[in-house]
């Protein structure tokens, strides 16, 4: 989110990545709701369509299972979909193609056929668009074996995650967080630049506690260190995995055995989320270097409320982060 | 279509020994639908099925061999046994697989259409399915999605008139399901599926016609399943007088009857293909049995492609150990351990009752 002249926003990013996938690979190809004519909800498709034609850059009816499961088949058959469901929300619909096809079928028929393709979608709360319009599935799709789940945080981290993601020969659920959208960074111009999945980032450095931020929340994560630093003398260590499957779960345990304390902060619901497993894990196998509980902080276990005031109250904030780091330190850096 | 025969009443058999576990869908009666469309197919069309596709994975050429083991549930199976008899597959003669959803199967025709189209090839997809399926969400967003792209597919309902044990009148609005076409302003057809002949020439219009104009049609073959929905089904929902009904109409006897009233066939032919496929079905059962069950190692193998994009995953987070591994036999030891151990069980004396689940099949 730093400022200069070489950066795009993340929406760009992910349509230069697609662009560059597609001139790179003919077999690339996109489709969803409105990603063509409309370029995309949320303007992510723009310009596709006049680069590439309706061959490749294509509208779809509003049919989400149909939409992947239209996107499995041709990838069975050797072409590499990039399918867009306009919300995480609506994967809901897709939810049988999903698990029962996408991420089965390579197991079932025993390594005979793969299906290489992406199916984006942005999700998130924040834009007061209810309990049916706010999602965040990360730990729902994290939970799928034959899946990869990408969730990356920032422009030059979405371009190289979604240029991996098309590349590989397996189904990947690309989460986007709509909030995000519009949020500038450097990216790299080299068109073979990728990012391999399973390689986390460390946003900052720190020896007192490891904070561990998914989609927005990692930014969360970033000015509560700074604010932790200013005012507790506290140095914070956040961690954005980038991927939740494979999970860079060395990154996480080395910065935890360093600092003998984790907060780990997500949008999503609580129970079964992505830090109720990654809590499990942690203390599964670093039991011995824990100086507190784990903490979670997550979104609130309601369907997200349309009021401005109380989705604001359902969601996690810099705030949030502050308390559950000082709950894991316990006082141990007052003064 | 003797060898169909042959093969699922061996099948059954074999499931009521317990060789066969899970559910068990035989295709008896309906054996003119599957070798009537599979014979109009050129070998480089796509065939796309359900969960009753033991029959058309054998008229597609797969080995009886093959099906059989992965019934068994052994290495040597269309799916390493991963798959069983929901999901037969094999890709070298473009089936391209059963499918244990409902409907699940149609949005993958479509897409395997959209690649033929894609690369301007001449190749057509027929996507059999049955009448419940033509009641599911995939059937009007598929056939709406592929008669607006103009996609190169057949679609072609076998209706055995029961969608699991509910009758087609009792599931369906329409029942003349061939009429769900004029909903999406493409072809319709009815056609009787106990007629191997008529088949062969229907679809095979069909076919040729999407093969030309690009665009999907629907064919209905009007056809009966002689046995329960799978081997578990009492059959309470139907008289038996029906099934004897339409065991008058059997397809394998009224076309063994054309032949050799036409002079095509001798007796003598006739006797010397059933005794041929008892030969191939004896020797299936024979090469299953003999199969190895699958290695305890590839429990996590072919669930990921491992490559410069995605390095490495998790094998199993049961495991405290480090869990980096690029195949299934990196197994961290407690993983492998646990697997052991749980393989035991399918020696036990509740074996037999576990792969009997009762409650849907």
């Amino acid at each position: 989110m730093s400022s200069g002249g070489n950066e795009i926003r993340m929406r760009e990013a992910l349509r230069d990545a697609m662009a560059e996938e597609m001139r790179r690979d003919e077999n690339v190809f996109v489709m969803g709701e409105d990603v063509a004519v409309f370029q995309g909800a949320f303007k992510v498709t723009e310009g596709l369509l006049d680069e590439f034609g309706e061959k490749r850059v294509r509208d779809t009816p509003i049919s989400e299972n149909t939409i992947v499961g239209v996107g499995v088949g041709a990838a069975m058959a050797g072409l590499r979909p990039v399918v867009e469901l306009m919300t995480v929300n609506f994967s809901l619909l897709a939810l049988d193609q999903i698990v029962n096809h996408a991420a089965a079928i390579p197991y079932m028929f025993n390594g005979n056929v793969r299906v290489p393709m992406v199916i984006r979608m942005p999700g998130g709360g924040g834009h007061q668009l209810g309990p049916t319009h706010s999602h965040s599935f990360e730990a729902l799709f994290l939970q799928i074996p034959g899946l990869l789940v990408a969730c990356p945080t920032t422009p030059g981290d979405a371009k190289a995650l979604l240029k991996a993601s098309i590349r590989d020969e397996n189904p990947v659920i690309f989460i986007e967080h709509e909030s995000l959208y519009g949020i500038k960074g450097e990216v790299s111009e080299d068109p073979d630049h990728i990012l391999r999945f399973g390689e986390a980032a460390i946003r900052r450095e720190g020896a007192d506690v490891t904070i561990v931020g998914i989609l927005k929340m990692a930014h969360v994560a970033e000015r509560a260190a700074e604010e932790l630093s200013e005012k507790h003398g506290i140095e914070a260590e956040v961690i954005d995995p980038r991927t939740l499957r494979p999970l860079d779960l060395d990154t996480i345990l080395e910065s935890v055995k360093k600092t003998n304390r984790a907060v780990i902060v997500e949008e999503g619901w609580p129970h079964g989320g992505v830090g109720a497993n990654l809590s499990t894990l942690i203390t599964e196998q670093a039991f011995d270097w824990l100086d507190a509980p784990v903490q979670r902080v997550t979104g609130a276990d309601v369907h997200m409320p349309y009021s401005r005031r109380m989705e604001q109250a359902a969601m996690p904030h810099e705030e949030n982060v502050i308390e559950a780091v000082l709950a894991a330190t316990q006082g141990a850096f007052d003064g | 279509m003797c060898l169909i025969r042959r093969f699922e009443e061996e099948a059954g058999r074999q499931y009521q020994r317990a060789k066969a576990g899970g559910f068990l869908h035989l295709a008896i009666g309906e054996e003119a639908t599957i070798v009537g469309t599979t014979s109009a197919m050129r070998d480089d069309d796509y065939l796309i099925g359900t969960y009753r596709t033991h029959g058309h994975a054998l008229a597609r050429g797969t080995s009886a061999d093959a099906v059989m083991a992965e019934l068994f549930g052994r290495d040597t199976g269309t799916s390493g046994g991963r798959g069983g008899s929901m999901h037969i597959f094999d890709a070298g003669r473009r089936f391209m697989g059963g499918y244990g959803i409902v409907g699940g199967n149609l949005p993958l025709a479509a897409g395997l259409a959209l690649a033929s189209q894609y690369r301007e090839e001449d190749v057509v997809t027929v996507c059999m399915f049955g009448d419940g399926a033509s009641n599911t969400g995939n059937f009007g967003e598929t056939m709406n999605l592929a008669a607006l792209w103009k996609l190169p597919v057949v679609f072609l309902v076998e209706n055995n008139q029961y969608g699991m044990g509910t009758a087609l009148e009792r599931h369906s609005a329409v029942t003349d399901l061939s009429q769900k076409a004029a909903g999406f302003g493409i072809e319709g057809e009815r056609i009787d599926g106990m007629d191997v002949l008529e088949v062969r020439e229907r679809v095979g219009r069909h076919i040729e016609e999407v093969r030309e104009k690009g665009r999907p049609s629907l064919v209905e073959t009007f056809t009966y399943r002689y046995r329960g929905h799978s081997a578990a089904d009492p059959e309470v929902y139907r008289d038996k007088s029906e099934v004897e009904e339409w065991r008058e109409k059997d397809p394998i006897e009224s076309f063994i009857k054309v032949c050799t009233d036409d002079g095509v066939l001798s007796e003598e032919d006739v006797e010397a293909a059933r005794r041929e496929a008892d030969r191939t079905v004896e020797a299936a059962v024979e090469f299953a049995d003999g199969s190895p069950e699958p290695s305890l190692d590839s429990l996590y193998e072919e669930l990921y492609v491992v490559s410069e994009t995605m390095g490495w995953y998790a094998v199993d987070e049961r495991s405290p150990e480090p869990h980096r591994g690029e195949l299934g036999e990196d197994a961290p030891e407690v993983a492998r351990g646990l697997a052991e151990s749980g393989a035991a069980h399918a020696e036990g004396e509740d074996a037999e009752q576990q792969s009997r689940p009762g409650v849907r099949d």
